[in-house]
């Protein structure tokens, strides 16, 4: 059991905190670097809810070892937006009602901000998000708008 | 979750992770996607002293196509396979099956070496492996050997692997004439584990089976082919009929081991039979 200094650059700002051997990326994101914004529903990769941009590719954080992420890009809920308002899938979520609650919200904006311009299916898109609240109708809605709107992929 | 707390080391050449992976006394466990292995280490069922990540080391990944057979990485990840347009064609079979598992951010950093490792009862990529008659090839410090996919397994999450040995490859044999594909019924699409899962090699000429293959899954401890069943299904049409071939399926398999279920897993493994052979006669035209 040892600790030992990780490296990531999330959200485009470098950080150096320390993490355990056994921390998880999304337990180092939330605690580490206080960016809580990850949420953490199951830590099995079941719920979605802590999915995040490893090097662009869309992860479960909590499946992945926080020294894992030494020296990688990571993008977490809070910078899909890249500092800007909202973005087209955010805004669409809210339109829609696709959110009560907002636990499984961050790791679906993620996902769906990854998704965007991509031409995946709306099952695709939604495989591995669990939501408790919305029946998913609002998520599904808010999904559709966004492959029926025009250009832009936010 | 926090997991068990554990040391981590990362080797960058095959030798240093299976010297690493040789330290009597110590329990030691390679980690290639970790989307099992972190599971367990969260819900602390495993609790090894030391973790030797296995993504570091060039070499363990990649699809080699050639002639006669199809080497791939113990590290290749689901999504290459899913991915791979020059296996598509040489053994759709490892593709399709690749993407019927779990959902896509998980077949991200899945290992083909970690799902046969992880030996799941109903797991698709051992099953198919069992069927297509892969060897997986096991390297630790004593050297390295080659075994059956089908007796790789020997129970549930269990294998022949010993503890410091490191699955680096698996061969998959091409063109025994059979066409193979697999079908799953699963509780809730396609993000767990299918209930059962059956991968079927048929070879027909004329509308007549001529060669078969049945490997079913998930209804013991490790995927099992049913010879008795390939024997009944060669020479007879493939349109049918196939009067109680599932009986027989049930019959081949209840002589072993199984889950409290295993009347209704056996029964569905048969009815997927059923439908993979009545699929195939529509597309041969019959
Ligand atoms: C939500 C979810 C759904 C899933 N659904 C499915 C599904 O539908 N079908 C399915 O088959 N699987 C499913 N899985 C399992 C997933 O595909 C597994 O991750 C996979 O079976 C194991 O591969 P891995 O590379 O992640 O291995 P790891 O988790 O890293 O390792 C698994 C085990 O194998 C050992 N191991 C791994 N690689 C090697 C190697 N090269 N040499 C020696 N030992 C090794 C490890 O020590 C460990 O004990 C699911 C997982 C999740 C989280
Ligand atoms: S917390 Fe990672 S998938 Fe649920
Ligand atoms: S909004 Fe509550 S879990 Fe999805």
């Amino acid at each position: 059991m040892s600790v030992r200094t990780v490296t990531v650059r999330v959200n485009g700002v470098v950080r150096t905190e320390d993490a355990w051997d056994h921390t998880t990326l999304a337990e180092h994101l939330r605690t580490g670097l206080r960016l809580t914004g990850t949420h953490v529903g199951c830590g099995t990769g079941d719920c979605g809810a802590c999915v995040v941009l490893l090097d662009g590719e869309p992860v479960c954080s909590c499946l992945v070892l926080a020294v894992q992420a030494d020296g990688r890009e990571i993008s977490t809920v809070e910078g899909v937006a890249g500092g800007g308002d909202l973005t087209r899938a955010q805004r669409a979520l809210i339109e829609e009602h696709g959110l009560q609650c907002g636990f499984c919200t961050p790791g679906l904006v993620v996902r769906m901000a990854h998704a965007a311009g991509r031409g995946g299916s709306e099952a695709d898109v939604l495989a591995g998000h669990l939501c408790r609240c919305t029946g998913y109708d609002g998520i599904r809605a808010a999904l559709r708008k966004l492959s029926g709107g025009s250009g832009g992929d936010r | 979750m926090t997991a068990v707390a554990f040391d981590y080391t990362a080797p960058t050449t095959v030798d240093e992770a299976l010297r690493t992976l040789h330290s009597p006394g110590l329990t030691v466990t390679p980690l290639a996607g970790g989307q099992s292995l972190l599971p367990l280490l969260t819900r602390r069922e495993v609790r090894p002293d030391l973790v030797v990540d296995l993504n570091g080391i060039p070499g363990l990944a990649g699809i080699e196509v050639s002639p006669h057979r199809v080497r791939i990485g113990a590290m290749t990840r689901l999504r290459d396979l899913e991915q791979h347009a020059e296996l598509a064609t040489a053994l759709p079979v490892l593709a399709s099956a690749a993407a019927s598992v779990a959902h896509p951010h998980i077949r991200g950093r899945s290992t083909l070496g970690g799902s046969l490792c992880h030996a799941a009862p109903a797991a698709e990529l051992p099953a198919v492996a069992v069927a297509l008659g892969a060897d997986v090839v096991l390297r630790s410090v004593r050297g390295a050997r080659s075994v059956p996919a089908a007796r790789f397994a020997t129970g549930a999450g269990a294998t022949v692997r010993a503890p410091d040995e490191v699955l680096t490859e698996v061969v998959f044999p091409r063109a025994d004439g059979l066409a193979y594909e697999f079908s799953e019924l699963g509780t809730r699409g396609s993000t767990g584990y299918p209930v059962v899962g059956v991968c079927l090699g048929l070879h027909v000429a004329d509308g007549l089976v001529r060669a078969a293959r049945v490997v079913v899954a998930g209804c013991g401890p490790v995927p099992v082919r049913l010879p008795g069943v390939e024997a009944e299904l060669a020479d007879r049409p493939v349109a049918g009929p196939h009067r109680g071939l599932v009986a027989s399926v049930a019959a081949e398999v209840a002589r072993g081991p199984g889950p409290e279920d295993q009347e209704y897993r056996t029964e569905a493994a048969g009815v997927l039979l059923l439908r993979a052979l009545t699929a195939r006669a529509a597309r041969e035209g019959r």
